[in-house]
């Protein structure tokens, strides 16, 4: 059952719960990349993608790709509170054995649709798929999320082009722009803008809208559905860290575990 | 008892330091990193030759494209990114804008192997010295531990033509105080009679151990560390042969491709003796401790005792004094009948 956006609210406040506990439990993970991403993947999961975590190998399913595999433990999240696993098992994030890999892999997790890590091969990898539902005659849908950093590799602007050039209207791409790649802010190592010129000039349809604003995720979402003839980019301006006052807009945060102390704090801040 | 090491800094801690150190002699290293400058710590020497530090974003073909580009124009570039990225990613470069033309890039990756643990594998790296290893006229290098990647850094910077450096991520045991590490050359560490143990970086201070544990049972077991895959020591490798009649090697790379297929070349095509391998089967790992994975995937000293027994059965007899007896288990154990 789809939610309406009211009730995603609190089930994001529980997926940064989650990100916080799982991260500080394994000890490492990416917590900067991941708590920016809740908004996007919670509505995908709770409203907009068409799933059934009871039947995960449905052919007409939607698949979503996170090709910034690093911010995994949102998806992680999400899969867990949607039902497809044991919430219970999220602690196991990153120990031996465990389905939650360091990054996302296939071989653990069959519900996951694609084994990322290496950036940049997301979107080829949805072009494909994409490829495959239309030849298959089925209206399921593929939606790709990268990171800003991520689009720096030279695949996804080969993959940008092809997919605009041959008008995949079944793919939407999610840009998590949340201006912080590892070493610093992106526009000190390698700017991007104008971002959603490049999409536009490669014939997608190209949004951009809060990406931490519920409302304007749910729209944008479903307003990709409806466009015919283009792929769909909806550049989401968000702010790496969200949620935790301490996380937020540093890039220290890319790849740091918080301790214990600092998880206390951060829980603290997200509230029940 | 096998001996205890004292943990020194990371392989790639003392990269970066030794690039600081060249930075400081030689106005024309320059170096490249691709948005991991804080794990790969080149931006060690970012900080402090801002003009001559390069950081190009998550880009790693692009990058190894204008490594290639600035030594054209006289400049020697260090490039460096995790093995994977590098290797994976920018494969096509390093071949058409540096091995093929002879540009004089060095490629140093980090991150090599399994041991980087937890973040799994599609961050880890178990064929990158197989691809460095193929192409013409490269040099490829696994060092151990501190004072051995240091003295390799800098021989990388004197050497003209293309050079891969694999440095990795967990902090490495102490090998070696300082020393001379030539392209080209093994090392002996221990030597031994009965087997020859050849292993690089990470498992030389396993391969340690494991003569360690062979001499209580009475094996005498040589060490060569073969931090130089290509070249290699060929005639360190025939002597071995020669000498202690059955080799082991071990390294933290696929079995396919890297020293153990270059040590078995080099025995095929001179004197031809048993090998056993220690080494990443033909499969991705995983997500875990790098000490979880080391004994999952095979990479312990104890991995290593296992095969230089199982290399001693092939090799047609039994070495050592009593203790030797035990080595392929207790006197009045049955046989397994599957056992040869
Ligand atoms: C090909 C490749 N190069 C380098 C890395 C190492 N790496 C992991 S995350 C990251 C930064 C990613 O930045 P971005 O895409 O902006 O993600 P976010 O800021 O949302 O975490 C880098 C460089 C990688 N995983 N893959």
């Amino acid at each position: 059952m789809p939610l309406s956006v009211d009730d995603i609210v609190p089930k994001c406040r529980e997926m940064r719960r989650d990100i916080i506990e799982m991260i500080t439990a394994a000890g490492s993970g990416h917590p900067g990349g991941s708590l920016s991403a809740v908004e996007l993947i919670a509505a995908l999961y709770y409203r907009v993608m068409r799933h059934d975590p009871a039947n995960p190998q449905w052919a007409a399913r939607d698949r979503f790709i996170l090709s910034k595999g690093h911010g995994c433990p949102t998806m992680y999240s999400a899969m867990a509170r949607s039902g497809y696993f044991d919430p219970a098992t999220l602690s196991s994030l990153r120990k031996m054995g465990s389905p939650l890999q360091g990054h996302p892999d296939r071989r653990f997790m069959p519900a996951v649709e694609a084994s990322t890590g290496s950036l940049g091969n997301g979107l080829s990898i949805g072009i494909g798929i994409g490829h495959a539902l239309k030849l298959d005659k089925t209206d399921a849908r593929v939606w790709v999320m990268v990171g800003d950093g991520e689009c720096q590799e030279g695949q996804i602007w080969e993959a940008a082009m092809y997919a605009g050039a041959h008008g995949l209207d079944n793919v939407t791409l999610i840009v998590d722009y949340n201006k912080k790649q590892l070493d610093d802010m992106v526009r000190n190592i390698l700017p991007l803008d104008p971002l959603g010129g490049k999409f536009a000039a490669m014939n997608w349809h190209v949004m951009e809208i809060d990406g931490h604003n519920l409302h304007s995720v749910v729209e944008a979402l479903e307003e990709s559905r409806r466009i015919k003839g283009r792929p769909t980019a909806i550049i989401a301006h968000t702010i790496t860290g969200k949620g935790v006052s301490f996380m937020e807009n540093d890039p220290k945060w890319h790849g740091v575990a918080p301790t214990k102390d600092e998880c206390t704090k951060a829980l603290a801040e997200i509230g029940a | 008892m096998v001996r205890e090491f004292t943990l020194g800094p990371a392989t790639r801690e003392a990269y970066a330091a030794a690039l600081v150190e060249l930075g400081r002699t030689n106005p024309n290293v320059v170096v490249i990193d691709a948005d991991l400058s804080k794990s790969t710590y080149t931006a060690k020497f970012g900080k402090e030759f801002p003009d001559r530090f390069f950081n190009v974003g998550i880009a790693e073909a692009n990058m190894v494209g204008i490594a290639g580009g600035l030594a054209h124009s006289g400049k020697i570039p260090f490039c460096s990114s995790f093995a994977a990225f590098m290797m994976c990613k920018a494969y096509d470069q390093i071949r058409i804008a540096v091995a093929y033309p002879k540009e004089n890039v060095k490629i140093v990756t980090t991150h090599g192997g399994i041991s980087l643990g937890e973040d799994g594998p599609s961050q880890m790296s178990i064929e990158d010295v197989a691809l460095a290893a193929t192409l013409p006229g490269f040099v490829v290098c696994v060092p151990a531990d501190e004072a051995q990647t240091k003295d390799l850094v800098k021989r990388a910077a004197a050497h003209v033509g293309g050079v891969y450096i694999r440095a990795g991520r967990p902090k490495a045991p102490k090998i070696y105080d300082g020393g001379e590490f030539p392209f080209g050359k093994m090392r002996r560490l221990e030597d031994g009679k009965d087997l020859t143990i050849i292993a690089n970086g990470l498992m030389v201070a396993e391969a340690l151990k494991a003569c360690d544990a062979l001499r209580d049972d009475g094996i005498a077991a040589r060490v060569l560390d073969g931090y130089s895959v290509k070249p290699l020591d060929v005639e360190a490798v025939e002597r071995a042969a020669q000498e202690t009649g059955a080799l082991v090697v071990a390294e933290e790379h696929s079995r396919i491709g890297g020293l153990g297929a270059a040590v078995a070349q080099a025995l095929a095509e001179t004197t031809p003796a048993p090998m056993e391998q220690v080494a990443v089967q033909d499969t991705y790992a995983e997500s875990a401790t790098p000490a979880q994975l080391f004994e999952k995937y095979g990479l312990t000293w104890r991995h290593i005792v296992t095969a230089a027994r199982k290399v001693l059965g092939r090799k047609g007899r039994r070495s050592g004094g009593d203790g030797a007896a035990t080595a392929t288990g207790p006197a009045d154990a049955e046989p397994h009948p599957f056992e040869v």
